[in-house]
């Protein structure tokens, strides 16, 4: 696979507690609003670090960001050692098929089945797979989520909770290594919303993946998290693991737990 | 200089600084098509499915208004030619007015609202709801697979639906003079033929190229820059097709002029 080359390409160096993603004084402002004024954050290897804060804090900027989606003002982002803000597209890319990204939405594409979602961005990037192999890695990953019958059903005949299965079985049909969960449980009834967390902890074990995971849902925070990051006014206001930040002498910060 | 002044004069400069910058915008947008067009990988199979939605399946909508263009254009010269004794010129009028200006524009008309507004809509779609942005963080360059094959497809496809509308709008044209008379088919496709040179058909052809080129150009550009909310996907398919209507006139009086100078 294209993945496998592009390893060797890049800093492939990552032991556990080494920094996969490391954030430093990411400045990001949409004309006179300044959204994010010097966020530093750190993901180690194998880690989930969940993103707090309150709607238009800035989480979902920060993680688009990482990813290159959106320009930034000032700052240095480092993915598996290497500043991709100061890169061009071609390396970009060769970064981008390392991360995995779950849309708030999945963003499937309507016009393509189950199937051809999955095979859509696995032939672009493993050209010397035969179809039978597309075919078999498709129906595993589609194992992995548990949702091996809805491979030949098309995006609007998905619910909400199957589309997000199915657009984490498209993050993961590249093997990445870090994925980005921009609210995985939003919009979901409370027992899809724990299946979910339950499948991101999941594949944290099973794919060995470090992951960020933006969220308004206490519950997934706490089951997906091993540390939390709050947000505030642009910069991280309060960090630690889900029970310290409940117990937290910040008034503000223990209103995130009631 | 009052308060009053200072405002006009400020907003006329943001108006034309926003003007300049959306110039500039469009044109990036449409010169980056020349270089992925050529840069590898190719992607055939969404062209030719493009080729399709675009060609195919606007044979339909091409096939009845070229038709009626060519009927209605006869019944209503032969009154005036009549007037003169020049009836017999019908049928050279008839197939040069549709040859040289009517279906190209009539055609690429129809194509603006179907297939720029189709194209607006659905890459507009796309892009609110994060499909276009999927693309780019798989590594996908959705320009190349979304823009580029868009419009190609719309490049290639009007003047070919152009030419079937000619065809369309001479068969019309024989149907609407034998309303009032018997004439044979073949001697009306004669003097049709005899009618046309290569001049007439040559640049009407070329223009149509420029046609699709900004059929599809504006259609995804306004699609791919929509901006956020689902408001915005209906702005964008009705932004192409004025965009595109207005595009077409102004391509086709300088393509006008310039024929005018060189044939």
């Amino acid at each position: 696979m294209t993945q496998e080359k592009t390893n060797v390409e890049l800093n492939p160096i990552s032991t556990v507690n080494e920094p996969v993603i490391e954030i430093k004084e990411l400045y990001k402002s949409f004309g006179t609003n300044e959204v994010l004024k010097g966020v530093n954050l750190t993901v180690k290897k194998g880690e989930n670090l969940v993103i707090l804060g309150k709607s238009g804090s800035g989480k979902s900027i920060t993680i688009k960001c990482i990813v290159g989606l959106m320009g930034i003002d000032k700052g240095e982002i480092k993915v598996f050692g290497s500043d991709i803000t100061k890169m061009d597209n071609s390396e970009l890319n060769k970064i981008r098929v390392r991360i995995g990204f779950l849309f708030q939405n999945a963003a499937l594409y309507d016009s393509m089945s189950v199937r051809e979602n999955l095979g859509f961005t696995l032939k672009r990037h493993a050209k010397d797979l035969t179809a039978e192999e597309v075919e078999n890695q498709i129906k595993e990953i589609l194992e992995s989520v548990g949702l091996s019958e809805a491979i030949d059903k098309m995006p609007s005949e998905l619910s909400g909770g199957m589309r997000k299965r199915i657009g984490l079985a498209r993050t993961l049909i590249l093997k990445p290594e870090i994925i980005l969960y921009d609210e995985p449980t939003t919009g979901l009834d409370t027992i899809t919303s724990r299946e979910i967390s339950e499948l991101v902890l999941e594949i944290q074990k099973k794919y060995k993946t470090s992951s960020i995971i933006i969220t308004h849902d206490m519950a997934c925070a706490k089951h997906t998290s091993d540390r939390l990051m709050i947000l505030k006014d642009g910069i991280i206001h309060a960090e630690g693991t889900y029970d310290e930040l409940e117990k937290s002498d910040d008034e503000w910060v223990r209103s995130f737990f009631i | 200089m009052s308060n009053t002044l200072i405002a006009k004069k400020e907003s006329i400069i943001s108006y034309l600084k926003e003007t300049f910058n959306n110039v500039g915008t469009v044109t990036l947008f449409a010169l980056r098509f020349f270089k992925e067009v050529i840069k590898p990988p190719y992607e055939m199979k969404e062209f030719i499915k493009q080729c399709y939605v675009i060609g195919y399946k606007s044979l339909p909508l091409v096939t009845i208004t070229g038709f009626i263009m060519g009927l209605v254009l006869t019944l209503q010269s032969r009154p005036t030619l009549a007037k003169f004794g020049a009836e017999s010129w019908l049928p050279s009028m008839v197939a040069l007015s549709l040859i040289r200006e009517i279906a190209p524009v009539i055609t690429a008309l129809i194509c603006a609202g179907k297939v720029s507004s189709g194209i607006g809509a659905e890459l507009g779609s796309m892009k609110v709801t994060e499909q276009i942005d999927a693309m780019e963080v798989s590594a996908i360059n959705p320009y190349k697979y979304l823009v580029v094959t868009r419009i190609l497809a719309t490049t290639l496809m009007i003047p070919l639906l152009v030419i079937y509308a000619d065809g369309i709008g001479v068969i019309g044209g024989y149907i609407g003079i034998n309303i009032h008379s018997d004439v044979n088919f073949h001697r009306y496709l004669a003097q049709v033929l005899e009618s046309i040179t290569f001049l007439d058909i040559f640049p009407a052809t070329i223009k149509t190229f420029f046609f699709g080129f900004f059929i599809g150009m504006i259609g995804c550009y306004k699609g791919f820059n929509a901006a956020n909310g689902t408001e915005s996907v209906g702005k964008a398919a009705n932004s192409a097709v004025v965009t595109a209507s207005l595009t077409i006139f102004i391509i086709d009086m300088l393509a006008v002029q310039i024929t005018d100078l060189f044939f």
